[in-house]
């Protein structure tokens, strides 16, 4: 951290000589990086989020250390490090990575598939509009974790109950996410469709979710990160694997170690998963105009 | 080709009241007219066009085209707007092949000779607008003008009988407009489509038009119908000659018939320029 701090402050006047070397007279750029929504160098960006890691790392590393909390609650690097060692060789965090994988898979899987059809209609169709919008706000603000005496109660103790409970975690705030993202599409568009021949059927799918896509993409990137918050919470209904299980029964037997190995293996997930889905929408969808609000 | 327009009209009810958008209008167009609807903004010309396109229902009146009754948008009326309406998505060529597309999806029947005739076409247009370099690029790599090219070009796919144009340059600069204008003679001299042309520039509906047709303020009714006597080959020099001026100066006295009254325009001036500026 204090190593890099004179190198960040350094750089500007580095690139002013430049500049003046060719015989440039470029104004100043000493606070340049400090303008609003000005783009700083790829370098620069890469290593102030390995600065933002690090010193997480250094922090953490430096309190448990000096012993500022009880070993209890915050474990050494070192010990995390052989916590991390015998799970990794274990079959356990394997099978609890791939039971959790599945439900969040399923119930994800099974949100998208009505929330883009139902999000389509809802921001298509004023009727749709009327009947559906109201009721998913009023849900979206029920407490998910507070339906799960509901859900045991409709669906038992057994796996559907948990693909429930991420479903109703993360359809609605999808579905109003598709249906906003259906609305934006430009109305222009739409009408000049009408005008080249297109019928209603063929506007909506040729052109009004082409449009849409995009977004609606971006929607299913952050909904899904909601969706491993809520298979933790699912896991507290009667599992018997999971990483949200594991970490409750760790939990009980104060073995704080593994429990941060298993919260560090839920963090790579989701940053894996959102740096894919990024790299697709990019794939996927390079004709949008990205400098353009 | 004949366009039959009748006292058509449009009202809008909201909450604070009635709002006459268009007066009752009544007017012809024949065959290979290029008529431009001139008003000062907010007169309801685009919203004419949006009724004659069939994007929107009139309160009164009807539009006829070849004695048929229109209702709701059809192939053989083209739009272009101001905002460039090309499909992000779709390369240059595919915009341009669009309503092809949907037109093999409408009828499987068509014999293939004939599908490919229109592909050719097409692909022909936008060698004319100068496109043909640039037919795998996406729309986001492209000037305003050349997008605008890609959407007259599209609109022109279906062979339109009529093409509305809803101040197709109102976003452009000064020189593309100029080229675009151009484009506009050329491809009116060969497609020999009917043109309804919407427009606040005089010297545009001029420089372009056979007839102009000039709107009165909101609410908005045809208050003039002026033949426009220069002949199919323009260029640009005809906007320094004499008759071209004369009719200028008519157009903008009946576009703001009580200029000099409205304000005192000296007496604000002054008082603007006495005003010490704030330091920002």
């Amino acid at each position: 951290m204090q190593t890099t701090m004179p190198k960040a402050s350094a750089s500007p006047n580095d690139t002013t000589a430049a500049a003046s070397v060719h015989g440039v007279t470029a104004p100043k750029t000493r606070r340049k990086w400090l303008l609003l929504r000005q783009d700083i160098p790829g370098w620069l960006y890469r290593s102030l989020v390995t600065c933002s890691f690090l010193s997480l790392f250094a922090i953490w590393w430096w309190a448990s250390e000096r012993k500022l909390l009880n070993p209890i609650f915050l474990p050494t690097p070192e010990s995390m490090l052989t916590a991390a060692r015998g799970l990794f060789t274990e079959e356990t965090l394997w099978v609890d990575v791939g039971a959790s994988s599945m439900r969040v898979g399923a119930g994800f899987l099974l949100s998208v598939m009505i929330a883009i059809h139902l999000g389509i209609l809802i921001g298509s169709f004023r009727v749709f509009e009327a009947l559906l919008q109201p009721l998913a706000e009023f849900v979206r603000y029920i407490p998910v974790p507070a339906l799960i005496p509901i859900l045991m109660v409709l669906f038992g103790i057994g796996e559907f109950s948990k693909i429930m409970l991420i479903w109703v975690g993360t359809f609605f705030q999808l579905l109003l996410m598709v249906t906003a993202e259906v609305r934006r599409v430009p109305q222009d568009l739409l009408q000049v469709s009408y005008t080249l021949g297109a019928r209603r059927l063929e506007t909506m799918r040729l052109v009004l979710w082409r449009s849409a896509m995009p977004g609606i993409f971006d929607a299913l990137r952050l909904v899904h990160g909601w969706a491993w918050t809520y298979v933790v919470v699912a896991e507290l209904i009667a599992a018997n694997e999971g990483l949200g299980y594991r970490i409750l029964k760790f939990s009980r037997f104060l073995q704080t170690p593994k429990i941060w190995v298993y919260l560090l293996v839920l963090g790579l997930i989701g940053l894996a998963l959102d740096f894919l889905f990024r790299k697709l929408n990019r794939r996927l969808f390079h004709w949008a105009d990205t400098t353009k609000p | 080709m004949t366009l039959k327009v009748q006292q058509l009209a449009k009202t809008y009810h909201s909450r604070s009241g009635v709002t006459n958008a268009v007066l009752p209008t009544t007017f012809e167009a024949d065959s290979g007219e290029f008529i431009s609807l001139l008003g000062p903004s907010g007169c309801g010309k685009s919203t004419l066009l949006q009724l004659l396109a069939g994007l929107d229902t009139p309160t009164a009146g009807s539009i006829h085209l070849d004695g048929t009754w229109l209702n709701g948008p059809g192939r053989e009326r083209g739009m272009v707007f101001q905002s460039y309406t090309l499909f992000p998505w779709l390369t240059v060529l595919e915009n341009a092949r669009f309503p092809l597309k949907l037109e093999i999806h409408q009828d499987y029947s068509r014999p293939s000779s004939e599908v490919m005739n229109e592909i050719e076409r097409v692909d022909s247009l936008l060698d004319l607008v100068g496109l043909v370099a640039f037919k795998n690029s996406y729309p986001r790599e492209l000037s305003g003008g050349m997008k605008q090219r890609v959407a007259i070009v599209r609109a022109l796919a279906n062979q339109p009988k009529l093409l509305l144009m809803d101040e197709p340059f109102g976003a452009l600069d000064a020189q593309s407009r100029e080229e675009m204008q151009e484009l506009m003679r050329l491809l009116h001299a060969h497609q020999k489509m009917t043109v309804l042309f919407v427009t606040h520039d005089i010297e545009e509906a001029l420089y372009l038009s056979t007839r102009v047709l000039v709107f009165s303020a909101r609410p908005g009714t045809i208050i003039a119908d002026v033949a426009v006597p220069f002949g199919a080959i323009r260029d640009p020099e005809l906007k320094f000659e004499s008759e071209f001026i004369r009719l200028k100066r008519e157009l903008t006295s009946l576009l703001h018939p009580a200029r000099e009254a409205d304000l005192d325009r000296a007496g604000l001036l002054r008082r603007i320029v006495s005003t010490p500026s704030q330091p920002i």
